[in-house]
């Protein structure tokens, strides 16, 4: 299990550094699914089997497809991959950078004080526990992420009414 | 090793059965267009598959040169992978399962919306106007299809209590779910149609206007494998209908394997069947129809069935 956990886990980092070093936008898109999966079945092995289910639906089915639905009506072409090129400057990084090392130190901090470790992981929670849970303790937010949502379904429906002819 | 011995049949299978399907439908509709169908390759046809599966091998394994190489590979590769996992969790009878997950109503949808990434990727990958327009629209439609075909089920899912497909046949021994989730069944079977994109959702590849829509630029076993995920999705819906709604492998005096097998024909004979009576609507009509009449129709049915069962509940 171990072993499946390490795999699964760099094949997350390098899909997710390819993500950012590609150049072409839908290659990146297929290097963040890839990524997204590879999560999945790290929840899956954490016994999860219910969030990584909701990881694939949601995120890589319905959530990627709308991106790369977009992506293919801009028509990216060459040129946008060599407009691309010229922003991956090694200015950019910087900031990006020093964000990620604060977590990684915060990581390393927390795995090196003992404070997290493997056997403290959680067990394994079935579908039915999930929805108890998320319908009592935390129904108020399900709740504020539907009132979140409808404001969004009712925005998309005044964009896209039929707009009446003038006579 | 048994386990893998299972695999390793079922596979085969599946594959005989989707390329036996293939004739079985032009049979079928030629038949019912007052004409023969495919006869002449082996007795009545019948091997005429394996005669178009030699033909897609001998060819000239094509890639457009404008098209873009790795992600034109990978999109075949997409469907027919997703389709075949999908069988995974698939309860043939009590003890014929592959993985018998807690998630496995869930693990087919997730891999059912990936399935819609070799529609979209082809697509694009093609570089041509068709194969783009059919992408487009394939994409669109599935991912409004989805949404329908998630939530027609939930109902069942209430009723049986589990997302366990076993679960689900076995809570239905003495009543099928088709008659107290009669919406939901006549919900479920129009998205599953429009899933597998057959007739009439067969709009990302409608041959009148778009040539064939996303697939245009393959040739040789690529296309193929596009064929073989279709008819595998045509199979794969089928099973999922049986499961849900007509009791799975339930029946008396033959043996589940049968019952299974036999209800599975009857629902794939119907695909067959509207394919051959019902005309290609316009896109938006489908979308609008999708949006307007089955969204509502499947929420409305998830409230009824929640307050039948919330009422009907043991108070304790």
């Amino acid at each position: 299990m171990t072993g499946f956990f390490y795999l699964s886990a760099s094949v997350a980092v390098l899909a997710t550094v390819l993500f950012v070093l590609a150049t072409n936008a839908i290659h990146a898109l297929l290097n963040l699914i890839v990524s997204f999966l590879a999560i999945a079945l790290i929840l899956l092995l954490l016994g999860a089997p219910f969030a990584a289910a909701l990881e694939v639906i949601i995120y890589a089915g319905a959530v990627m497809v709308l991106f790369v639905f977009v992506i293919m009506m801009l028509q990216v072409g060459p040129d946008a991959a060599e407009q691309e090129r010229r922003w991956m400057g090694s200015r950019v990084w910087w900031a990006p950078a020093i964000l990620a090392l604060i977590l990684v130190a915060e990581m390393g901090i927390l795995v090196g004080t003992g404070a997290v470790t493997a056997e403290s992981g959680p067990r394994r929670v079935g579908p039915e526990e999930v929805g108890l849970v998320l319908l009592g303790p935390y129904v108020l937010g399900v709740e504020l992420a539907s009132i979140l949502l409808l404001p969004g379904i009712l925005g998309a429906y005044y964009l896209g009414r039929r707009r009446r002819e003038k006579p | 090793m048994n386990e893998l011995a299972f695999i390793v049949i079922l596979l085969g299978a599946l594959f005989t059965i989707s390329a036996l399907l293939v004739w079985v439908e032009r049979r079928l509709l030629g038949h019912w267009q007052e004409r023969y169908g495919p006869n002449r390759v082996g007795p009545g046809g019948i091997l005429q598959s394996a005669a178009d599966a030699i033909k897609l091998l001998a060819k000239e394994d094509w890639t457009p040169p404008f098209a873009d190489k790795p992600v034109f590979i990978l999109a075949p590769a997409v469907v027919l992978s997703a389709v075949l996992l999908s069988f995974a969790v698939v309860p043939f009878t009590p003890s014929l399962v592959v993985a018998d997950l807690n998630i496995g109503l869930l693990f087919v949808f997730a891999l059912s919306s990936l399935s819609a990434y070799s529609v979209v990727l082809a697509g694009w990958a093609s570089n041509s106007k068709y194969a783009l327009i059919g992408g487009l629209r394939g994409s669109a439609q599935m991912f409004s299809y989805e949404v329908f075909m998630g939530l027609s089920v939930m109902g069942v899912v209430m009723l049986a209590g589990s997302f366990r497909l076993r679960d689900i046949v076995e809570a239905q021994q003495d009543l099928w779910f088709c008659i107290p989730q009669l919406i939901g069944a006549g919900i479920f079977f129009i998205a599953a149609l429009a899933e597998t994109h057959r007739l009439p959702f067969d709009i990302p590849e409608a041959e009148a206007e778009l040539v064939a829509g996303y697939h245009t630029e393959y040739s040789g076993m690529k296309f193929g494998m596009f064929f073989l995920g279709e008819y595998l999705g045509i199979v794969l819906m089928s099973s999922l209908i049986v499961i849900l709604f007509f009791g799975g492998w339930q029946g008396p005096w033959l043996p589940p394997l049968v019952w299974f097998w036999l209800k599975t024909t009857v629902i794939i004979t119907v695909f067959f069947l509207i394919r051959a009576t019902l005309p290609r609507p316009r896109f938006d009509q489908l979308i609008t129809f999708g949006w307007t009449v089955m969204l509502p129709a499947t929420l409305l049915n998830l409230l009824v069935t929640a307050a039948v069962i919330l009422t009907n509940r043991d108070v304790p």
